[in-house]
């Protein structure tokens, strides 16, 4: 008697404990940036997989590097992060492989789309969207449009202290390099050295750093000239039809935000599930239309309504066009010196 | 141990439990990363001791930013002295019933949430904003007021300012009036009585609310990133990088240790402050 009933202790234990990891099987963990999916994305995911999804938002690449470093990519399936950090976790190996066959929708990119320099063929890293950053700019304040990132680095008299930079460290430094002609992933330090002695005495033009708020800065007229992502100028540009968008003739970046599958990930079949869902045509298309940003999606960006092409003419840069940029690479070690310097732009006075 | 004693330690447990997990132990850890080298993607070469990263903090490249987070800080706690000890002063003389209603006005503005504070700043003080809009009116400006020293200085001091009213007040509620009576009755002027008795006795109010605003603005590196416009970087900004951006979690560990001491350094001095003042009055 005593017996039996502990028999069937273990075993209504081991049921649920059975019942308790196929719980777990049907749920995945995404983090990703707030307001970079839809909202209603969880209820959709389930109606048409089954699966739970649980979405965690990081502010900043560095915010979510810094958890996943820290728990070796423990408690997420599929993370949001731009190139240059995907290529590093990729290192660290903290990346699962992507399994095409599991991805049917990868078909909707773009060929270029599957040759990115930090990831050619996408062996472990999937890309989301896609973009340049250049010069955005009021066309009905600024005396003579903005065609050189000379233009934000030594402003004329009339936008002098109404002109922001970006703050985040890799696109600070990059409209020196680019100008200078030189990789925007250069560590050397002479280079460095040069970027810094510009930048410096750029800053003393500067109306501020900004990395969020730059292009509302431009409809309040705040700031007439900005450094800006294309997408966030589109943001602009809904509110106020004067403010335009250019690539300097230096040049850009090109900048790829990917998805990628964790090797610590508890359901790999419910991640890739996910990017598959993310790659459908019709959340690319929602992507498009309400973040503003372009998509290697093929498919989504021929759903989209071609008036968006003609009001934000970023959106309808071919992607041949944009691989002529450089992206921006992980720097490894690089890294230490490449702070050391923006610290010095940043201490300056 | 008496039973007093036993009760005491009793009921101080949790406290001091709380204190060595999240307060302890996360010191002694930065303390650890500080001799150790940085991992190429974030985390700690177990590997490798060095002191190259306090060395490093002493360049003058880092030494200027505590420099200017020490004047930065220096300059928002002076200010809310001067503009929290006539507030405290005031409250403190005001019939009891109106004390509580002014004590509330004084931390109403923690009911709102510090970014939607400092934003607000924002849309007062920006070259097309409120304030600039008013002088434009009579003629006069735009005033450079947003993004600079001035407006970090500006909010960091309107930020803390109810601290120091809090800790002056109490300071003041202790006071015995009779001691002011005392020396008026004795012949010496409001000035005199302020100067000599009131302001020596309310000493550990004052470096009370002097150290909470000071160890508050020096690790602060929200308002130099909005109101300062990015543009002045502080020691709170430059921890903040060398965890998040630099991934060089051991630098950032030297330089939150130096905070540290510099903030135990004031506690200290403060310490004794009071310590002086409560033999004085004892």
């Amino acid at each position: 008697m005593r017996i039996s009933s502990l028999v069937r202790g273990i075993a209504a234990a081991a049921m649920l404990a059975v019942s308790a990891t196929a719980a777990l099987a049907d749920k995945i963990v995404v983090s990703n940036w707030d307001g970079y999916m839809p909202k209603d994305i969880a209820e959709k995911f389930k109606a048409a997989t089954g699966i739970d999804l649980e979405v965690s938002v990081h502010a900043t690449n560095e915010e979510i590097m810094g958890k996943v470093t820290a728990s070796g990519g423990e408690g997420y399936d599929v993370l949001f992060v731009s190139s240059p950090f995907a290529e590093a976790l990729n290192k660290m190996g903290l990346l699962a492989p992507v399994d095409p066959t599991k991805i049917p929708n990868l078909k909707n990119l773009y060929p270029e789309a599957t040759q990115l320099k930090h990831d050619p063929g996408n062996a472990f890293s999937v890309p989301y969207t896609w973009g340049t950053t250049g010069l955005c700019y009021r066309s009905d304040v600024v005396k003579e449009a903005p065609d050189s990132w000379a233009d934000l680095l030594t402003p004329a008299e009339d936008v002098k202290g109404k002109t922001t930079m970006l703050a985040t460290d890799r696109w600070l430094m990059a409209p020196a390099f680019l100008l200078a002609g030189k990789s925007v992933n250069s560590t050397d330090q002479a280079d460095l050295d040069a970027a810094r002695d510009q930048l410096v005495a750029t800053k003393k033009t500067l109306l501020a750093y900004d990395d969020t708020t730059f292009y509302s800065k431009l409809v309040s007229g705040e700031a007439s000239l900005v450094e800006a992502w294309d997408g966030w100028c589109n943001y602009g540009i809904a509110e106020k039809p004067e403010i335009k968008y250019v690539i300097p003739k230096e040049g850009s970046d090109l900048w790829v935000d990917t998805m990628v599958i964790t090797k610590a990930a508890k359901n790999p079949e419910g991640a890739a599930k996910f990017i598959d869902f993310i790659m459908s045509a019709d959340n690319g298309k929602w992507m498009v239309e309400n973040i503003m940003y372009k998509s290697p999606n093929k498919a989504a960006m021929e759903a989209i309504d071609p008036a968006m092409l003609t009001q934000y003419p970023n959106m309808a840069i071919a992607p041949a066009d944009l691989l002529k940029f450089e992206q921006l690479r992980d720097l490894g070690d690089g890294m230490k010196a490449f702070s050391k310097t923006v610290s010095e732009i940043m201490a300056a006075k | 141990m008496t039973e007093a004693d036993r009760k005491s330690y009793l009921l101080m447990a949790p406290g001091l439990l709380w204190l060595v997990c999240l307060m302890v132990v996360p010191c002694l850890l930065i303390f650890g990363l500080m001799f150790f080298e940085r991992g190429t993607y974030g985390g700690i070469d177990w590997s490798i001791v060095t002191f190259e990263n306090v060395a490093r903090a002493f360049d003058p490249l880092y030494a200027t930013i505590l420099w200017d987070s020490l004047r930065i800080a220096s300059l928002a706690t002076i200010m809310a002295l001067l503009i929290g000890y006539p507030a405290a002063y005031a409250i403190s003389k005001a019939p009891e019933k109106a004390q509580t209603a002014l004590l509330f006005l004084a931390i109403l503005p923690f009911w709102t949430n510090y970014l939607i504070r400092t934003y607000a700043w924002i849309v007062l003080l920006n070259p097309a904003g409120l304030v600039n809009t008013a002088l434009a009116s009579v003629g006069l400006g735009p005033w450079p007021l947003l993004y600079n020293e001035f407006a970090v200085v500006l909010g960091l001091t309107y930020n803390y300012t109810p601290f120091v009213i809090l800790a002056i007040f109490a300071a003041l509620q202790r006071l015995d009036p009779s001691y002011a009576e005392a020396s008026r009755d004795l012949g010496a002027t409001a000035m005199t009585t302020f100067w000599r008795i009131t302001l020596p006795l309310t000493a550990p109010g004052v470096a009370a609310g002097a150290v909470f605003v000071f160890v508050l603005s020096i690790g602060n590196f929200i308002t130099p990133d909005l109101l300062g416009g990015g543009k002045l970087q502080m020691a709170g900004n430059l921890i903040y990088d060398q965890f998040l951006t630099a991934r060089d979690w051991p630098f950032g560990a030297t330089l939150s240790a130096i905070l540290i001491g510099v903030m135990l350094v004031l506690l200290f001095i403060q310490a004794l402050f009071s310590r002086r003042a409560l033999g004085e009055q004892s």
